[in-house]
């Protein structure tokens, strides 16, 4: 009897029916809408037989504009989870007034503001940025794919694994109660014994291991793929900011995956590295989490520095200002972010000497970030500005994101930043800098490249809806945080007492409400854009008279990206081609070596999906079963020798051949 | 040709003709990942610092390593170095049961590593300094079992390449994988010096 | 554009509402010495960064407007990518001001160190000679605020008290969860932390009912951490202490490990008769008999005796030094069990 329960234990775990929150309506709700929908995308995809194509020409591709767009994708999808959770935070810090406790249990509270962040940072930002630099690195710099094409799908799928993990936390179980980057002793296992940071855990540790691969091969791809001719001060400024960021993917992603180690050893075998009790030391894990959560933020904003530095160009029909102060001071921030990482915690009671060392380096920042500022003011100047959509949301982007720097610098300054740490102004600071920066730089990017993916542009008016609701909407939003932190209220309150505070978190709901049409609106762009793409069809692939490599091939680009391998010589390469009178190449085509699809990075990270899962739910025999699966498949996946084969030139003359006749 | 005529006519030629190759990045690719797998040691020797004299009122370094032990572990590491050493001689002067053979003694000595290591570790939580003792004792098995696990998955990764060198041969894939190994297994000797001075040296001080 | 330019009033108007407003807030306009100092340096920073960002916006809305594309009378300069004297203002005009936020942000580091005792009560006002500081010993347990008062033999729960115009020296430890101690009108915050000791020094100068709370997020209870800070004439301190020592309960060490036990929204509690030593057992994690302390577990081992508490806090150990005779007394008698 007992061996019998103890199978059922070695297969379950701690997973038991009462895991399931069945007592949450809104969990319950959610789920059901959730099911739904799943249900139905299964049964339209399977009525309409895509299921094959998807798993041929998607799931398995290796082609990096297919796996650029997945990630773009995934995304999407993760950005309204962690909207949701926005707007049910929001909603909750306007109704939770004295007697009124609002709608959401603090326990329920605790868990989303968790994953909010989380979800916006590692599934959102992150497949944001990372899917961008995967469309568009190899087109701008003349190469056929990624270094390595089969890890690069396999680092999207790890990426994905994770995503699928924060998703069924909502479901099984819960997730982690303890902010997004889960301090302990918090999250120690006598404070959190439940599954919630171990969801943490393995979805930030599956999808680390995803993030730190792909650095390593966009590094690899940039430094060893450039066309001929593309010496490095003649890359394109996004290609170059996407090489730093990804060096600093390479050089931050591991302190996470330790750290993130460390703590499952402290949670799993009751080792001492965080604890209060024998030996442990909780500031470490502080250290070493802001070590890698400090360069993060760059990780993040680097690559739309770069966006912007191509939009601002091409839409001001001019050279970008100040190439190589550009270069210079991307890789100086590259340094820096390292230098700076205890501004996070002045409070922790470091000497003044330390403080202000990691007060002033975090100053220093600001400089090169200022110059770069400058620098596409001066493009601006003496150019002239077509409003385009990406233009808006530059222009949003620029104002917006100085006065997020200002905050963030006065941050910096440590006894500043003891009145003013985890307060609302925090909050609204990061926010100022994340939605003004990051999310203006990656709606600015889809609405610039989306015609080079899909072949048409998107509709305007509302794509300008969008751009509106989310400025108007941020300002809103975030301006009376800013308020609030100055009247000392702290973050991660689930109810307030002064209800002379209320006002200021309405007007804040009002503004979420804002961003949630902005979001709609986008939705409704994509939905329109498609409906209307005949009108919206770009023949040409340059729509915007860009300046770049990736402007010089069709829309959307053959699976070989380019028939022969340009040669630069400017870094505006596309834009000198145009004015020497390039003419498309009308014969002398070649067969192309190109790497084959492969189904084995969406079979490994299957594999690292359930065993997160089941490590999770202590089920140690199905983690152990998976571990073997997983390392059983890499190997064989070894032992597979054919992994390229030549497009005939048949096929290339045939493609290439309609491009001309289009462009004739 | 299409596209811009040649340089001869004094005008800039935009496109490369033919197939143009781009140089292989494995190599690169494999050593920035090792940067990158080192960060990972670095975190956890920062972490070793800090924790290494948190006792708890247990057993410290000076109490617990074998010298002798550890120096015999050593010798089998640094050994298992050379004779990959001469596993690549071998590849080069292209003498595929030579590059096995040689492969196949770093393999026992890299087995053997694992075998001594599993042994002090057995016999340390059998004393009751297991890891869950003190913070010390914490960080002192997160970083050699992480170097051990390294160990680990080489030596499985080397059985590997032994299999696909008898199917394969010493095919340019194949070279690049025993070179990637090489670095790899050259790395965890690096690590491995710094684990024996700063742990185990420097710990058995206290 | 006339987009861009309603949006550009907007701000203007929303940032000037909003900086009004706050300037009325408890973190701008506090009512205790330190919290005054650093209200100050956020407004002087703000300021010589407005110098920046104030052009910025307007250059980024003015060239927006002027370069348009159908603004044709404008200069168009296709290729005009390279200014050396521009480039040269650009990284010049940045470095400028953070060379002069920096040198700020030195100094007010270095004085407004939470662990450097206080050298004036208010502007202008030094400390009189032969005022000791009130010592406060701070616990955050979960969730709810212990304070010891050493001097007066008293210790109560969610509520502190304080005479006006005399230092206060804090010395702030927790038993599990980090939590960060912060009481706006007051001073800055720092955290409290298990098996370690922070500090801080402050003094409040007017009178009244204050709100303290935990401003790092701590589990369950976190929202309920807080508890009412009163700033009191020397007089009416003096009541207050005299009410605590006959209203309060004694604490003991079996009270002590009750009182410890997760509670949410404790009710204020009065303790006099502090078990001796108590705070430096919290501290230590040795409340339970037979528990060896942190300190001498660490002593036992090797020579140098740096206790958990000490470590990364340099100044802090800098500090214990220059402490007062009074201090070290202090120290000697809480040493004794």
């Amino acid at each position: 009897m007992t061996e019998q329960l103890d199978i059922t234990k070695l297969i379950f775990g701690r997973l038991t029916w009462e895991s399931i929150p069945y007592h949450d309506p809104i969990i319950i709700g959610t789920f059901a809408l959730v099911a739904i929908g799943g249900i139905a995308l299964v049964v339209t995809l399977t009525r309409y037989k895509v299921w094959g194509y998807l798993w041929r020409e998607w799931f398995t591709s290796i082609d990096h504009k297919r796996i650029g767009v997945m990630y773009m994708i995934l995304g999407i999808i993760m950005l309204l989870r962690g909207f949701a959770d926005a707007i049910m935070m929001r909603l909750q810090q306007a109704m939770a007034f004295g007697e009124n406790l609002g709608y959401l249990p603090p326990d329920h509270y605790d868990q989303i503001f968790t994953a909010h962040g989380v979800i916006m940072i590692f599934f959102v930002a992150m497949p944001f940025v990372v899917g961008l630099m995967n469309y568009i690195v190899p087109l701008q710099i003349g190469a056929r794919d990624v270094a390595f094409p089969f890890l690069n799908n396999f680092s999207f799928w790890m990426t994905a694994s994770g995503a699928v993990l924060v998703m069924v936390s909502l479901f099984v179980g819960e997730f982690a109660k303890s902010g997004w980057l889960a301090y302990p002793p918090l999250t120690g296992i006598l404070q959190s014994p439940g599954v919630g940071v171990d969801y943490y855990i393995w979805a930030l540790q599956i999808a680390g291991v995803g993030t730190l691969l792909s650095g390593v091969n966009f590094t690899v791809t940039i430094i060893k793929m450039r066309a001929p001719g593309m010496s490095m001060m003649k890359m394109p400024v996004f290609t170059w900011t996407a090489l730093c960021t990804n060096i600093l993917i390479v050089a931050a992603f591991p302190v996470l995956t330790a750290v993130l180690v460390l703590l499952s050893l402290d949670r799993y075998l009751d080792m001492h590295f965080f604890t209060n009790d024998a030996g442990g030391n909780a500031m470490m894990y502080i250290n070493l989490i802001w070590i890698w959560g400090h360069p993060e933020v760059y990780i993040l904003i680097l690559p739309i520095f770069g966006v912007f530095s191509e939009i601002v160009a091409t839409y001001s029909g001019k050279r970008l200002f100040g190439y190589s102060s550009m270069v210079y001071a991307t890789v100086v921030i590259t340094v820096l972010s390292y230098l700076v990482w205890l501004h996070h915690f002045f409070t922790m009671g470091s000497g003044a000497t330390v403080n202000s060392f990691f007060g002033i380096t975090t100053m220093i920042i600001s400089i090169p970030t200022g110059a770069k500022i400058f620098n596409w003011l001066f493009t601006m100047y003496r150019g002239r500005i077509k409003f385009d959509v990406p233009m808006l949301w530059t222009v949003g982007f620029m104002v917006t994101f100085v006065i997020g720097g200002m905050t963030g610098v006065l941050l910096a300054v440590p006894p500043a930043d003891f009145v003013l740490h985890n307060s609302l102004f925090l909050i609204a600071h990061f926010h100022n800098v994340i939605i003004g920066g990051v999310v203006f730089g990656v709606f600015a990017a889809i609405a610039y490249w989306y015609p080079k993916v899909t072949g048409y542009k998107l509709d305007p008016f509302w794509g300008k809806a969008s751009f509106w609701c989310w400025l108007i909407g941020f300002y809103l939003a975030f301006m009376p945080l800013y308020l609030l932190g100055l009247m000392g209220v702290t973050r991660r309150m689930s109810h307030f007492e002064d209800a002379s505070l209320q006002i200021w978190f309405q007007i804040a709901l009002v503004g979420a409400i804002l961003i949630g049409a902005g979001i709609i609106c986008f939705l409704i762009q994509l939905y329109v854009s498609y409906k209307n793409r005949e009108s919206l069809r770009d023949e040409t692939g340059d729509p915007w008279n860009g300046r770049t490599l990736e402007w010089s091939t069709s829309s959307p680009p053959p699976q070989y990206n380019f028939a022969f391998t340009p040669r630069v010589h400017d870094n505006d390469a596309w834009w000198q081609m145009k004015q020497h009178g390039y003419e498309h190449p009308k014969e002398g085509f070649v067969p192309i070596h190109m790497p084959k699809n492969t189904a084995a990075g969406i079979v490994i990270s299957g594999f690292a999906t359930v065993i997160g899962f089941a490590l999770i739910w202590h089920m140690w025999l199905v983690a152990g079963l998976s571990f073997a699966g997983m390392l059983a498949a890499i190997i064989i996946h070894t032992f597979n020798y054919k992994r390229d084969y030549y497009i005939p030139v048949e096929e290339v003359v045939e493609v290439e051949s309609k491009r001309t006749e289009v462009l004739a | 040709m299409g596209g811009a005529t040649a340089t001869a006519n004094g005008k800039l030629e935009f496109t490369v003709p033919g197939e143009y190759h781009v140089p292989n990045g494995t190599l690169l690719g494999f050593w920035i990942y090792l940067m990158s797998d080192c960060l990972i040691f670095a975190a956890l020797f920062a972490t070793y610092g800090v924790l290494s004299m948190n006792f708890a009122g247990g057993p410290s370094g000076g109490d617990l390593f074998d010298l002798k032990l550890v120096a015999l572990n050593t010798a089998f590491l640094l050994f298992s170095s050379i004779t990959y050493g001469f596993a690549v001689l071998q590849m080069q002067a292209n003498k595929l049961r030579g590059t096995q053979f040689w492969l196949l003694v770093t393999g026992i000595f890299g087995a053997a590593f694992l075998a001594v290591e599993l042994y002090e570790f057995y016999h340390l939580i059998h004393i009751g300094a297991g890891p869950q003792r003190s913070g010390f004792l914490s960080a002192f098995f997160a970083l050699v079992g992480t170097h051990g696990l390294h160990v680990t998955f080489g030596t499985i990764w080397l059985v590997t390449l032994l299999f696909q060198l008898n199917r394969h041969g010493l095919s340019g894939a194949n070279r690049r994988r025993v070179y990637c190994l090489s670095m790899f297994w050259h790395f965890l000797d690096v690590v491995w010096i710094g684990v024996f001075t700063y742990v185990y040296l420097m710990g058995s001080l206290v | 554009m006339a987009a861009t330019r309603t949006l550009c009033k907007s701000l203007v108007g929303a940032l000037t509402a909003i900086l009004l407003a706050g300037c009325d807030t408890v973190v701008m306009s506090p009512s205790g010495d330190v919290a005054a100092q650093q209200a100050d340096l956020i407004v002087w920073s703000t300021i010589l960064m407005l110098i920046i960002i104030v052009p910025v916006i307007v250059l980024t809305l003015l060239f927006a407007w002027r370069y348009r594309e159908s603004n044709q009378s404008a200069t168009y300069k296709p290729d005009w990518d390279h200014s050396t004297t521009l480039e040269l203002v650009i990284w010049a005009a940045p470095l400028a001001i953070i060379i002069a936020l920096g040198a700020l942000t030195w100094v007010s580091t270095h004085k407004l160190d939470p662990y450097r005792p206080l050298d004036r009560v208010d502007a202008g006002k030094p400390v009189p000679e032969g005022m000791e500081p009130l010592i406060v010993e701070v616990v955050a347990m979960d969730w709810k605020w212990l304070f010891f008062y050493p001097e007066q033999g008293i210790a109560t729960v969610n509520e502190l008290a304080a005479p006006l115009d005399r230092p206060i020296k804090f010395k702030i430890t927790a038993t599990t969860m980090m939590n960060s101690f912060y009481i706006p009108a007051l001073a800055g915050q720092i955290y409290a932390m298990g098996g370690m000791e922070t500090q801080l020094h402050a003094v409040i100068n007017e009178a009244g009912n204050y709100e303290g709370f935990s401003a790092n997020y701590s589990g369950a209870g976190f929202n309920q951490m807080r508890f009412a800070f009163l700033g009191m004439e020397d007089g009416d301190f003096e009541s207050w202490v005299q009410r605590v020592k006959e209203e309060g309960e004694s604490l003991s060490q079996p009270r002590y490990k009750q009182l410890e036990q997760p509670s949410i929204d404790d009710p204020v509690q009065f303790f006099s008769n502090v078990a001796p030593g108590l705070y430096d057992a919290i501290l230590n994690r040795c409340v339970d008999p037979g528990q060896i302390c942190m300190k001498d577990m660490m002593m036992s081992h090797h020579g140098h005796g740096g206790h958990e508490g000490q470590e990364g806090h340099e100044s802090q150990e800098n500090q214990a030094e220059s402490d007062s005779p009074a201090q070290h007394e202090e120290h000697a008698r809480h040493g004794e069990k």
